[in-house]
């Protein structure tokens, strides 16, 4: 339980961080932070086995560190570093770290969902005994990569689990206004498989879901389709004014806050208070430290930038 | 040593046999290559003797069976993916570019994606303009996506042997009128199996003609014409587009002169526009007159046989660019 609450953490300080040093001009590009949806990563990864595959998105980088990442090779990334993970080539949407079983962020919304349900097929073929958890959005859900996909699956009964962070919003579009069902697990039927819909925020009702559905899937049942309702906190990106959500309901949803409400979704954790304050020292040490490697960290050279393109 | 003598087809499919004996991570994905053996029978036989694990029939899903088979080949297989007519790719375009051709570099060298994408391309049958294009150009725009072009029954053979074991996505371009296409199949040794560059199919003085896949067969028609006027062409077969060996393509011009580039795609930011570009870039020096691109009109392929024939280029096409390289 404490390492669930470690994890939340790690993840919702690590975006805070990296939120301010994008303010400060020491991260380029874009990004798009996961603050408020730490329970579906935490949750989710939390009961797969170390040689399972996990499969991200442009919203990644809570599932890696979920997935065992480390946070100063993260930073480094998205600082432009040698020492990050795809050494300044990948960034924030482009990451993989393919020792510890995550197959990448993605770029592109429901570009990870083909690739997730081949890392299945490939699985299955070589009776790897591997499971592939893939996240995605509601906005995703609308792509035909995702009917695509969870369609190939069921027929050919891939050990993956299609999990949906609904966060309610793809960019500004509501998923109200985006799509004629009240939940994406909704959608399962049409794919003949099993969806359940499960409070987002909530780590224990996440791990619970996935770890329920675990054995199953592995065991050659087919795929699965798990929706996390949750709500990211921040914008969808940098420029985000969020004129598309009230203040009222962001207020609702910050009630139910994964990482500050802990307690409501961790019962008896706040209790263990020396244990806890441990934890927030500890990450507060991971954080600071995440930033001095990158900062202490050389550029990509410029030479390796032309270096490792096939053909 | 030679084979047999076989048709483009059959060395497409014996290739494909081989290297599925030889390695079980190789696997065929893609639509009606099962018992049907595919739209243009080239997988046909396949079936029976490797069954479901190792030939995946997929829905109608280009793009998503696309990035399965890019999933699968960054965890272990070696897919081999067949889209039924080049025109379908249009479906895909997001899998295989952003992708399957950009993962390798992306993630910093941490995957490979050993993915062959077959698929037959071209005109000459009435198909109309969504079963018809060649549209390799738009793939030579793609960083880390290696182009490839065959237009003989070995070639076929030896760069699909070629393609598969190499660890990067490969677009393995087939054309519908060369499936028949009888020709002398040698076998391969191991260490003989290679894209390979460029190749001079017929020596000339006068004039370098480069082509690929079924242009080739009509520049070689072209250079019969020209003999009649006393006209010798070099003809060139690029074969792979990317890599473009314009090294050969060089030392040609160097001896003749003259350049005319063939591609049925769309003459307007084809293919030639690339290959042309490159000459003035690297062989201005040797140029004694315009270089010449024949392609396909600016129009969409209309279905009637009678209409085709107007858009799409033919040998006479070819003959005329010559003499206008000449001319000048």
């Amino acid at each position: 339980m404490i390492d669930l609450y470690h994890k939340m953490l790690l993840i919702r300080r690590f975006e805070e961080k990296v939120e301010e040093l994008f303010s400060r001009g020491m991260i380029g590009g874009t990004c798009h932070l996961c603050v408020g949806q730490e329970a579906c990563a935490v949750g989710a990864v939390s009961v797969l086995g170390k040689n399972d595959l996990v499969i991200s998105t442009h919203r990644g980088h809570g599932h890696l560190l979920a997935k065992g990442g480390d946070p100063r090779r993260v930073m480094a990334e998205l600082m432009g570093k040698a020492t990050g993970y795809c050494q300044g080539k990948g960034g924030t949407q482009h990451m993989c770290a393919i020792e510890l079983g995550f197959l990448g962020t993605n770029g592109i919304t429901g570009g990870g969902l083909p690739i997730a349900t081949g890392a299945g097929l490939s699985a299955k073929l070589r009776n790897s005994g591997q499971v592939i958890l893939v996240f995605f959005g509601d906005g995703a859900s609308n792509q035909g990569t995702f009917h695509e996909s969870l369609n190939m699956a069921s027929i050919w009964k891939l050990p993956v689990i299609y999990f949906c962070e609904n966060n309610l919003y793809g960019m500004s579009m509501s998923s109200s206004r985006s799509m004629n069902v009240t939940s994406v697990a909704e959608r399962a039927v049409a794919y003949g498989i099993r969806g359940y819909s499960v409070d987002g925020m909530d780590v224990l009702a996440v791990r619970e879901a996935v770890g329920g559905v675990l054995d199953a899937v592995r065991g050659g049942m087919g795929p699965v389709l798990i929706e996390g309702r949750t709500y990211r906190f921040v914008g969808h990106s940098k420029s985000d004014k969020r004129v598309y959500r009230t203040e009222a309901e962001e207020s609702e949803w910050r009630v139910r806050d994964p990482v500050i409400s802990f307690d409501r979704y961790l019962p008896g954790l706040k209790a263990r208070e020396a244990e806890v304050l441990r934890v927030q020292q500890q990450v507060e040490a991971e954080v600071t430290e995440s930033v001095e490697f990158g900062m202490r960290s050389e550029l990509a050279s410029p030479e390796s930038a032309l270096s490792g393109v096939y053909v | 040593m030679l084979m047999s003598e076989m048709t483009y087809s059959e060395g497409i499919r014996t290739a494909l046999r081989e290297e599925m004996k030889r390695d079980p991570s190789v696997v065929l994905i893609g639509e009606d290559i099962g018992v049907y053996g595919g739209a243009f029978g080239v997988t046909a036989g396949l079936w029976d003797e490797f069954g479901s694990d190792r030939i995946i029939e997929t829905p109608i899903s280009e793009n998503s069976f696309i990035g399965v088979a890019t999933g699968a080949a960054m965890t272990g297989l070696r897919p081999v993916v067949e889209i039924m007519f080049m025109d379908f790719i249009a479906l895909a375009m997001d899998q295989i570019m952003n992708h399957a051709s950009k993962l390798h570099y992306i993630y910093a060298g941490q995957v490979n994606v050993p993915l062959v994408i077959r698929t037959p391309a071209g005109g000459g049958r009435g198909y109309g303009a969504s079963h018809s294009q060649c549209l390799e150009s738009w793939f030579m725009n793609v960083p880390g996506l290696k182009v490839v072009v065959p237009s003989t029954p070995d070639d076929a053979f030896r760069m699909l042997k070629a393609a598969i074991r190499y660890d990067g996505p490969v677009l393995f371009v087939e054309h519908k009128l060369l499936y028949k296409k009888r020709g002398e199949v040698f076998e391969c040794q191991d260490s003989e199996i290679a894209f390979g560059g460029a190749v001079v199919r017929r020596a000339g003085t006068d004039v370098t003609v480069a082509a690929y896949s079924r242009m080739v067969d009509l520049a070689l028609d072209a250079a019969d014409l020209l003999v009649e006027d006393g006209v010798e062409i070099e003809v060139i077969d690029l074969r792979t587009l990317n890599p473009l060996d314009s090294a050969t393509i060089a030392k040609s011009v160097e001896k003749t002169g003259h350049f005319v580039v063939v591609e049925e795609g769309c003459k307007r930011g084809g293919v030639g526009a690339e290959v042309a570009a490159r000459v003035a870039e690297e062989c201005m020096e040797f140029l004694d007159g315009p270089v010449m691109r024949v392609g396909a009109e600016d129009s969409p392929i209309p279905s009637a046989m009678s209409l085709e024939a107007q858009v799409l280029p033919v040998a006479d096409d070819i003959v005329v660019a010559c003499k206008d390289a000449l001319a000048w």
